[in-house]
């Protein structure tokens, strides 16, 4: 079956930083897929190397079977590449409306000459689109905000405003970088729920980057995990949670693993690391 | 309630169409339209002196478009906006007087020519930001000014190159009345072109790449595209700009279009209000009549009390430079976002009067 995403022994490095080594994974069509790992390991470096923000320095990176390792990321939204970031990255003078707008860039057809004419065809498709926006902003229970510039908002409000945004360009793959972050625990059901949605109703594959495990462990249907910028553990969640390298790596129960090192010869151990 | 004549105290609007339009209720664009054809009653009222002042605020305003386009809307900045008006001035005259082409076509296509140079220089601003594309815009302004001084074919070298009056196939238009109305249509028409543009798709990119360049690209906005684009666009204002001003003045030279004027341009813009249209031509308004009523308020001094209890004499024009600089200085301090900013304000004050708190 041909993969919605395949990373293909993707490296990257920075100098003689490291911050991903051969990492390799693929996310079926449809899918709903978590990376999760401690702090530092690469979970947003991959993101960033899919959304076209870095170039791997080695590797492939495959979308529905294309290539897509040199591609310009301007030119991955056209493809059905949609992102969030981990840090907002709104456009903070502009409305809402005018943020989410610029979600439908690559399917809007008037350019600066039509456009100025507004009123010869331009006029027409921007309200076709303003009606598809709107939709969004139904799905998403923005509607009070919609006029408020971006940068007066609420952080839990801002997240969505940028999920909306992503939502925007009509994605089939979405990739969303800790989209809950920083939100309480009404905030956070909210999201969960938007994000079952996504994948469930509007039928896009979503690849996403979370610290909450609860979450993680109940939405998600794979889970890949790094550590150090390599790949340690692939699965459902459950087989994912209970690898012992997982345990060591991101849950904190180092000791056991520490007391018998050929329990994992092929990862570096604490000590090795720091030698 | 969809076309309401005031403005409700809610959202009442209810189609799409409603919610696009430029001015926000009837009442306040019957006002602009009144407001128009009140200007245009001003060539039947007013002095020579007076309408001159008014078209030059009229053609600056368009060029200070142009740069606001650049500075305002995509985050850009250039002090070679002085260069571009001069190069759509020379181009403009050269056509005329060397093709038989008339004024009113050598205009628009001197905007297309000076818009075509202007992708050109702004092919840098795709790699450089702030200061050094500061130093690179500088680099425009000396370039051209450069040229002009020696392409003696092209602009008449050290000697001003001449231009006609406003013609049309033969008609020609002279005397200020008459060219007022050519560049009132020209002010109306970029004004709203850029109105238009800036709430359809290139615009709100030109926007997105000022406010978070990164996450534009993500959305599939191409940089390059549009940080050149909107070095071809402001060029192309300056471009409209200077080529009206070539025939209002009937005679362009390199004078007073060195970096002061280009730094004129950008306070302008400033203090009319960052990506702000409407402020684009308060801004010009407000640098061009500053020196004006600089100017009659010495003239009024002359000779008075003041100036003889405190023997003033000539020290008065310079008392009057002092001042224009100390003004603007003062007006960017106690209003940094601008006249359109205050326009707002004063707008948002009544909305509620008389029971604001």
């Amino acid at each position: 079956m041909e993969h919605a995403l395949e990373v293909r022994n993707v490296s990257l490095r920075f100098g003689g930083v490291r911050a991903l080594s051969e990492v390799s994974f693929a996310v079926n069509d449809g899918e709903l897929f978590s990376i999760i790992g401690p702090n530092g390991a690469g979970k947003t470096s991959i993101v960033n190397c899919i959304s076209g923000r870095y170039r791997p320095t080695e590797g492939q990176l495959f979308y529905h079977g294309r290539d897509i390792t040199a591609l310009k990321p301007n030119a991955r939204a056209p493809l059905g590449i949609g992102r969030t970031f981990q840090n907002l990255a709104l456009f903070h003078h502009m409305s809402v409306l005018d943020n989410i707008m610029v979600g439908r860039h690559h399917l809007l057809k008037n350019n600066f000459f039509t456009g100025a004419l507004y009123w010869l065809g331009a006029r027409r498709e921007e309200l076709e689109h303003r009606r598809k926006v709107e939709e969004i902003i139904d799905f998403l229970d923005l509607q009070s905000v919609r006029k408020a510039t971006a940068g007066t908002l609420s952080y839990g409000l801002r997240k969505r405003v940028e999920l909306a945004r992503a939502m925007a360009l009509e994605p089939k793959l979405i990739l969303l970088d800790e989209p809950m972050a920083g939100m309480n625990f009404e905030e956070k059901e909210d999201m969960a729920r938007y994000i079952v949605d996504l994948n469930e109703e509007f039928g896009m594959t979503v690849v996403m980057i979370e610290h909450d495990m609860g979450v993680v462990m109940d939405i998600s249907n794979r889970v890949v995990v790094l550590d150090f910028g390599r790949k340690i553990a692939e699965g459902d969640p459950a087989t994912v949670l209970a690898d012992p390298h997982v345990k060591r790596a991101y849950l904190g129960e180092e000791d056991e693993v520490l007391v018998d090192p050929d329990d994992a010869p092929d990862h570096p151990s604490v000590a090795e690391r720091v030698a | 309630m969809a076309n309401a004549s005031l403005i409700p105290a809610g959202d009442f609007r209810t189609s799409y169409a409603a919610d696009t339009t430029i001015f926000p209720t009837k009442t306040s664009r019957n006002t602009a339209i009144l407001g128009v054809i009140l200007i245009a009653f001003a060539p039947l009222v007013l002095t020579g002196y007076w309408l001159s002042v008014l078209i030059q605020i009229g053609i600056f305003g368009i060029a200070a478009l142009g740069l606001n386009i650049l500075v305002g809307f995509t985050g850009q900045i250039s002090i070679g906006h002085a260069a571009f008006f001069l190069l759509g001035a020379y181009t403009s005259a050269y056509l005329n007087n060397n093709l038989p082409i008339p004024v009113f076509f050598t205009i628009p296509i001197a905007g297309v020519i000076t818009a075509l140079v202007g992708l050109v220089f702004g092919v840098p601003a795709a790699r450089l930001k702030g200061l050094y594309l500061v130093i690179a815009t500088l680099a425009a302004q000396y370039i051209l000014i450069d040229f002009f001084s020696r392409a003696e074919w092209f602009s008449g070298g050290s000697v001003p190159a001449s231009a006609n009056p406003f013609s049309l196939f033969g008609y020609t238009l002279r005397g200020d009345k008459s060219y007022f109305y050519v560049v009132l249509a020209y002010l109306l028409v970029s004004y709203l072109l850029v109105t238009n543009l800036m709430r359809t798709r290139d615009g709100r990119a030109l926007v997105a790449v000022r406010d978070h360049y990164l996450s534009a690209e993500i959305m599939g906005i191409n940089l390059t595209k549009y940080r050149t684009l909107s070095f071809g666009l402001a060029a192309f204002f300056a471009g409209i700009a200077g080529a009206l001003y070539a025939h209002y003045q009937l005679v362009v030279s390199n004078e007073g279009f060195g970096i002061e004027r280009s730094i004129l341009f950008l306070a302008m813009i400033i203090i009319g209000g960052i990506g702000s249209i409407s402020g684009t031509l308060m801004g010009t308004a407000f640098v061009v009549l500053l020196p004006e009523a600089m100017e009659w308020i010495s003239m009024e001094l002359k000779g008075g009390t003041i100036d003889r209890a405190l023997q003033l004499n000539n020290n008065l024009t310079f008392l009057r430079e002092i001042a224009i600089g100390l003004i603007i200085i003062a007006f960017l301090v106690f209003e940094p976002d601008g006249l359109a900013h205050r326009w707002r304000q004063i707008k948002a004050y009544w909305k509620l009067y008389p029971f604001s708190h």
